[in-house]
């Protein structure tokens, strides 16, 4: 309607914008008409009564119960429109097509991860196929989260121990933001994912290869990890420049002794990592507060065997040479 | 011998009993917590002005923007009318020589202090990280100072209420012969209502804050969900108090505007009972709106649509004020002074902060738009587009009353000015944003919302400045402004018919009343 979707409103790529972007431009036209309305009003009103002499004599109106009138029931009779059809088009976001394809969606601080109903498929952004319609079910690990795709006008809230409903058909294919919009904490602004959204066949590729990027094949297990460490926000909490940050850094971390909590000291060997990775609450580092989630069913063996591949490559030993 | 000389010394200041005393030391309290509030403000807006998080670290960001939030809601923005300009202005405006129970009203100002050095413990010993909504389960889980800073709102809560029951019962009981209901100025309309809410809503989040605290301190489960409890629970709770106290924020700035267009247009108000009884639905209706915060948080969607549309409902009162006091400016004589401007300015930016609310009262427009800057930007425009530019307004109206001084008008239109253009500057921009999706409360973001961030910065610095200027000028002029005449604007309502500054007790005699606030002599006579 009259473009005003590409200055106010991002791009558009899923069936799901409709519900939103005819009302948001309907209110948006009725709202600019009425600014200008008391805008002109007032300032005409301002400039032809403007105070001319001291003694300038007002008129004695205080009131019309005829205008009061209009002025009440006609934006009244408005808002119980945008009522009514905000709460239809609120319906259609909220009741997913029967035939939708489900995955499961999991927040955690700080980021996601998408389960597919396929067996081993676990991502760190969403792949979807264009044109069909796609179900999230949602499940906070910790605290509140809410997943927000502004191509898609979809948000919900990401409770934990409970599941939340999202859906969306996408129409176009190409790489969308996906957002965290409910404040979780220190990476609150780095829980950013994207929406892949691949044609049919593409996505059935996809699927085949098991979940692996196009041209994956082959790479190493130091790379797999390396990439592993992007994707799933390792980088958040631990660095591998040496920084501390909310967890230990990685640079040197293999290899070396580490004194825990409880006052032992261990080698940062193979098991230690994939404990750590497993179950961190085990075995936490001294001075380091003990929040990291689990990466249990987030990622699969051959994932963690090339994440411990990763920080081999970037540990004690290499450091020192 | 007015009430600022009558009595000397440190003492008298702290002891003083004299309702305009205190409303002056709120007054002080309240703008200097605006001041710190502000500096806040203006480094969340320094780190954005790049996309990457390079100025202060996230956790530094995080409490930063927490500290803005909590600062300007609970310590400024709730107190701010009522507590100032609503304490000095009720007793004169009603005839009265105090409000009925002044040391009720000392006491509800040393619990304020109270609840405030709560607050410089949490801002020096921990911080807080938890936004000013404090939403669980991550307020019952982070490491900073929730406790302080919670049991801090929870005690200025107790100041809010006691200021409220002393209106209600001044308001009730103290009115001058002759002052009916239906000559009361629309001002005092608005702060009764506000007193009401005061009263009904700050109880909830008192007893929901101290849930809180004794979830943290005790480990028993009523929001955090690992042990029993129910995370949106807390938002239902923290909502039915906190969207009524939106109104507490937003009605004593309708009210100041009814006096500011009324006096400086010498005009009667168009529509008396349709306003005062607006905000007395408002208040009412404020009530039953809570969950039209919580349209995406799993809450069913029956509630949902009820929410929506008490939401609705409660939007018609609201712009039957705007028209009626668009339509008081018909034929009247209208003066551009300082109150004048800010008046306007008022009505220009609270129309917009009550159109964008359109937006987000439409459930499925509301899914795309909550949590994202649009939301942002919507209640600055109404909190501070509207209460505190009255607010201001309100503070150049009364100002020779308060002081006996008059400030510099041409500085005072500057500053006006300045104030307008930083203020649309620094949140237009961020409903632009907003509706194309950028969220709130981020430390970094994708680069694609930059240019809208520059410009609300720079928007903030020029707001800043306009506001620098304003208590510079004003300041200024409580020792070299010009002495302020008796009746500087020729306002008809009581307070200006006592002396400036008022003497101790306000009065010499009991007034009586015998027409409207806002029968200003150079009302034609009725022709009917």
């Amino acid at each position: 309607m009259l473009g005003l979707g590409s200055f106010w409103l991002p791009v558009d790529a899923s069936s799901t914008t409709q519900y939103v972007d005819h009302l948001f431009n309907f209110i948006f036209l009725l709202c600019t008409l009425f600014f200008i309305l008391i805008v002109f009003v007032t300032v005409l009103f301002a400039f032809k009564y403007r105070r001319k002499s001291a003694s300038q004599r007002t008129s004695p109106i205080s009131g019309n119960h005829k205008l009061e009138l209009i002025w009440s029931v006609i934006p009244g009779v408005l808002l119980v429109i945008i009522f009514a059809w905000g709460f239809r088009d609120y319906m259609s976001l909220r009741v997913p097509p029967r035939d939708a394809l489900e995955i499961r969606v999991t927040g955690v601080k700080w980021a996601w991860s998408f389960t597919y109903p396929v067996d081993g498929i676990v991502t760190t952004d969403l792949v979807v196929p264009e044109g069909r319609p796609v179900k999230l079910i949602m499940v906070s690990q910790d605290v509140l989260h809410s997943f927000f795709v502004p191509a898609f006008r979809i948000k919900q809230d990401v409770v934990p121990h409970r599941y939340s409903v999202v859906w969306f058909e996408a129409t176009k294919t190409g790489n969308y933001n996906i957002f965290c919009t409910e404040y979780c904490g220190t990476g609150h602004s780095q829980m950013l994912s994207q929406v892949k959204v691949l044609s049919g066949s593409d996505y059935q590729d996809w699927i085949d290869r098991g979940g692996e990027e196009a041209g994956s094949a082959g790479r190493s297990s130091v790379d797999v990890g390396k990439h592993l460490y992007k994707k799933q926000a390792c980088y958040t909490c631990h660095s591998i420049d040496g920084t501390s940050g909310v967890g230990p850094t990685f640079q040197g971390l293999y290899g070396s002794k580490e004194k825990l909590e409880s006052g032992d000291e261990i080698l940062v060997d193979d098991n230690f990592i994939r404990k750590s990775i497993i179950d961190p609450g085990a075995d936490v580092t001294e001075g380091f507060p003990p929040v990291m989630p689990t990466y249990k069913g987030r990622l699969n063996d051959k994932q963690i065997t090339a994440l411990i591949d990763y920080l081999k490559s970037i540990g004690t030993d290499k450091v020192k040479n | 011998m007015n009430y600022l000389t009558a009595k000397k010394g440190f003492k008298s200041w702290l002891f003083t009993l004299d309702h305009k005393r205190i409303g002056l030391m709120y007054l002080v309290a309240v703008l200097s917590f605006f001041f710190l509030g502000g500096v806040f403000a203006l480094l969340v807006r320094a780190e954005l002005w790049t996309p990457a998080g390079d100025m202060f670290t996230a956790d530094m960001y995080n409490k930063f923007f927490t500290l803005h939030g909590a600062i300007m809601v609970f310590l400024f923005i709730i107190p701010s009318v009522p507590a100032s300009l609503g304490n000095f202005l009720i007793p004169l405006m009603i005839g009265a020589k105090d409000v009925a129970f002044p040391r009720l009203n000392l006491l509800s100002w040393y619990i304020y202090v109270l609840g405030a050095l709560f607050f410089f413990y949490t801002l020096l010993f921990g911080s807080l990280d938890t936004g000013w909504t404090f939403y669980t389960p991550y307020s019952s889980q982070t490491g900073t100072s929730v406790i302080s800073a919670t049991l801090g709102a929870f005690i200025l809560g107790f100041s809010s209420i006691l200021t409220g029951v002393n209106f209600i019962v001044t308001i009730h009981k103290m009115r001058a012969p002759g002052l009916t209901w239906g000559r009361l100025p629309l001002l005092i309309w608005a702060l009764y209502a506000t007193a009401v809410i005061q009263v009904l809503a700050t109880p909830v989040l008192a007893i929901t804050l101290l849930l809180l605290v004794v979830e943290r301190a005790f480990g028993i489960g009523f929001f955090d969900s690992t042990i029993g409890g129910d995370p949106v629970l807390f938002q239902h709770f923290f909502w039915f108090y906190s969207h009524p106290a939106v109104y507490i924020m937003i009605l004593p700035g309708f009210g100041i505007i009814s006096e500011l267009i009324t006096v400086h247009a010498r005009k009667r108000i168009f529509g008396y009972n349709a306003i005062a009884a607006s905000s007395v639905a408002i208040a009412v209706i404020g009530f039953l709106v809570w969950g039209h915060h919580m349209f995406v948080s799993g809450q069913s969607s029956f509630a949902s649509m009820v929410f929506s549309f008490l939401t609705f409902a409660v939007a018609v009162p609201t712009a039957i004020k705007v028209f009626s006091w668009v339509a008081t400016l018909y034929r009247g004589s209208i003066a551009f002074t300082a109150p004048m401007l800010y008046a306007l300015a008022f009505i220009f930016l609270f129309s917009i902060g009550g159109l964008t609310g359109i937006f987000l009262g439409a459930i499925a427009v509301d899914v795309h738009l909550h949590d994202t800057y649009f939301v942002v930007a919507h209640f600055h425009y109404v909190m501070m587009g509207g209460t505190v530019i009255a607010f201001i307004g309100g503070i150049h109206h009364w100002w020779p009353k308060l002081f006996g001084r008059m400030y510099n008008e041409g500085w005072a239109r500057l500053g006006c000015f300045l104030i307008f253009i930083g203020f649309n500057l620094t949140f237009f921009s961020q409903f632009v944003m907003g509706s194309r999706g950028m969220p709130r409360r981020y430390h970094s973001y994708v680069p694609e919302y930059a240019i809208w961030h520059q410009l609300s910065t720079i928007g903030s610095l020029v707001l800043g400045l306009g506001l620098v200027l304003t208590l510079v000028y004003l300041l200024h002029s409580l020792f070299w402004g010009k002495r302020a005449p008796h009746n500087p604007w020729g306002g008809e309502s009581l307070e200006w018919q006592a002396a400036t500054p008022p003497i101790e007790f306000n009065f010499t005699k009991q007034p009586v009343v015998t027409s409207g606030p806002y029968d200003f002599p150079e009302i034609e006579q009725d022709r009917s």
